[in-house]
């Protein structure tokens, strides 16, 4: 079995700050991670791997620092690692993120696509579904678990009431829950490996043969016009005291304020 | 000049950093309290590497460096001083020994194991007449036929009942002083050899502290350690290594003790502010952080220096030296800065200030330190 992974590096916080004047992530002081969601679907293929025999390769797209992560996802145990890093893909939206993306995939053997559910930076949950539309496939969104049975994967979907147990035949897409899995570390040799050879495949728009027109900022219908930040209310007061009392106390703070 | 990690080490540390957290720190006070062997976490410390770090793969390590073993002892002794000085002695004093000294097929009997964290290792050199007089030794091993034959008794062995190998020093020639010393492997399950009582101790309480006894252990003449005769000096080269775990150790214990104060004072209201808004604490955190990070600088060019084959034996002991006092000292404020609290069990930093103690004492004292570098730069 050929098990693509695609995770994204993201800032390690789920306090995003923005940067008022321009707009922007304020990425400065705060370590990156693989995006949780991402790094329980390197996990499940790492599982499945260990079950069934599989070979895995994560792919991400980003800046060339993104790099790191992808050590850390061989450190983890994957077998193939690749950065799809260009100044054309820069600026792109999801929809340009998900197609450039399939065109690398195209390049590569596949039986089961794994991407995180979504981001914790952009949280738009769009581009796993995307690259399955791209590239027409069957796709199955919120996975907590995946099984092998004879030519198909059968899959719990989770709802927020419930969950769906789902067939799907290969190919498919999934995009994985960070609650299905605890990510296992890296380990020593691997890291000591990941770093004396050059293990990370760097792919620029030449190497996935895509039109320059198709990626990137311009290739975008998403614009974001403006960010805001939430201004912060004011911080609330905390009272210990018994029901009874609580109750006579919101009532003439209540009272106090005109609201009844 | 170069005070960048390599990648290689940041990541590490960023494994160490997540599976103390995870794995180390949810026991770590429990452990304590009810001065148990952490068994549990040993399998999953050999399953990612811990156990094995500086030995080469081929020898069933994982082909890193004594720098990148320092920063795993000072990561667990961040969040677990027991769970530091285990893997410390286990790789320091056991595993490190064989790889210096051991034949061929003694690396492939012991080290492979040990390594790999199949096995757990321990070493025995003080007696209760031979601490810091590690000469003194009254342990016997006399030659006959085709083996040793050991008897006597050592104390305070970490590991001691949980491992199952053992590097211990015994006479071979009375009249030789330290040149009568030799090394031995031992196996626990050697007829004759027993452990014996187990210390209650202020700190480290998780770690396993026994006496060893061998009455009449039959040991094979292929399991002497090196030449007959060499293994006081087998003994100190094996202390300078060890001095940089126990350095490593001291210094995680200090961070710890650092990273709960600062989360502490920041939640902490006396006056309508947070105590970190008062002078007194951000001077006392501002000197603990610089010693701490002065310390670290030592551990890791003692451990640098190591990984070189350069010359360690001074800036080992000036580090271990330097890391234990800042520990003891940088805990302590720790509890004062928590108040009453800290001296409760509800916070770990008096467990911390406990655990500290120790890092002063063992694998030589401070004064032996002192010794130490004093020897050198007067030579």
């Amino acid at each position: 079995m050929n098990i693509i992974v695609c995770i994204k590096q993201v800032p390690d916080t789920t306090e995003v700050r923005i940067d008022s004047k321009t707009g922007t992530l304020i990425r400065e002081g705060i370590p990156s991670i693989i995006n949780p969601d991402d790094k329980a679907g390197i996990e499940a293929a790492i599982q499945l791997k260990e079950k069934y025999n599989a070979n895995i390769t994560v792919i991400s797209m980003g800046p060339p620092q993104a790099e790191i992560a992808l050590k850390e996802a061989y450190a983890m145990g994957v077998d193939r690692v690749i950065l799809l890093t260009d100044r054309a893909f820069a600026g792109s939206d999801t929809w340009a993120t998900s197609l450039t993306l399939s065109y690398a995939i195209k390049k590569l053997d596949y039986d089961l696509i794994i991407c995180g559910r979504q981001a914790i930076d952009g949280d738009t949950a769009q581009v796993g579904p995307q690259i399955a539309e791209h590239l027409m496939l069957p796709q199955v969104s919120y996975v907590s678990k995946i099984e092998k049975e004879d030519d198909k994967l059968k899959l719990k979907k989770v709802f927020e009431d419930g969950y769906q147990i789902i067939k799907v035949k290969t190919p498919c897409l999934i995009t994985a829950l960070k609650e299905m899995n605890n990510p296992r570390y890296m380990t020593v040799n691997r890291i000591f490996n990941v770093s004396n050879t050059k293990i990370v495949e760097n792919w620029s728009i030449n190497d996935i043969a895509m039109d320059a027109q198709l990626t990137g900022l311009k290739a975008s219908p998403t614009q974001v016009k403006k960010i805001q930040t939430k201004t912060a209310k004011s911080s609330g007061k905390v009272h210990q005291v018994e029901p009874k009392e609580g109750a006579k106390l919101i009532l003439e703070k209540l009272q106090e304020k005109f609201v009844i | 000049m170069n005070f960048e990690l390599s990648e290689a080490h940041k990541l590490s540390q960023q494994m160490f950093r997540d599976f103390a957290l995870n794995e180390v720190k949810p026991i770590a006070g429990l452990i304590d309290e009810e001065e148990r062997f952490p068994v549990e976490n040993i399998p999953k410390m050999a399953k990612y590497g811990i156990l094995g770090i500086p030995f080469p793969v081929e020898l069933g390590g994982q082909g890193a460096d004594n720098l990148c073993y320092a920063m795993a002892v000072e990561e667990l002794s961040r969040v677990c001083g027991t769970t530091g000085v285990i893997v410390s002695a286990h790789t320091s004093l056991c595993a490190a020994p064989i790889y210096e000294f051991g034949t061929p097929a003694q690396k492939e009997k012991y080290l492979i194991p040990l390594a790999k964290g199949e096995k757990l290792g321990a070493f025995g050199l003080t007696e209760p007449n031979a601490g810091t007089d590690a000469a003194a030794q009254q342990t016997v091993a006399v030659k006959k036929d085709n083996h040793y034959l050991i008897n006597g008794s050592k104390i305070f062995i970490t590991n001691a009942g949980y491992a199952d190998i053992y590097v211990i020093m015994a006479m071979t020639d009375k009249s030789a002083g330290t040149r009568g010393i030799s090394a031995f492997i031992l196996e626990k399950d050697m007829p004759g050899f027993s452990i014996g009582k187990k210390e209650l101790k202020l700190g480290i309480r998780g770690s396993a502290t026994c006496e060893l006894i061998f009455e009449n252990v039959k040991v094979p003449l292929d399991n002497l350690l090196g030449q007959e005769g060499k293994g006081f000096k087998i003994a100190m080269q094996t202390l300078d290594g060890g001095r940089i775990g126990i350095a490593a150790q001291a210094l995680g214990i200090s961070q710890g003790a650092i990273d709960e104060t600062i989360q502490y004072v920041k939640e902490r209201r006396q006056f309508g502010k947070p105590i970190s808004a008062f002078q007194n604490t951000q001077f006392q955190l501002a000197d603990m952080q610089t010693k701490v990070d002065a310390a670290r600088w030592l551990v890791y060019h003692a451990a640098f220096l190591k990984g070189q084959k350069k010359a360690y034996s001074k800036e080992a002991a000036q580090a271990k030296l330097f890391a234990s006092e800042v520990a003891m000292e940088v805990t302590t404020k720790a509890v004062q800065l928590f108040g009453g609290y800290g001296y409760t069990r509800e916070y770990p930093v008096e467990r911390m200030m406990r655990d500290a103690k120790i890092t002063e004492i063992y694998e030589g004292t401070s004064e032996v330190q002192k010794m130490v570098i004093a020897a050198n730069i007067l030579k």
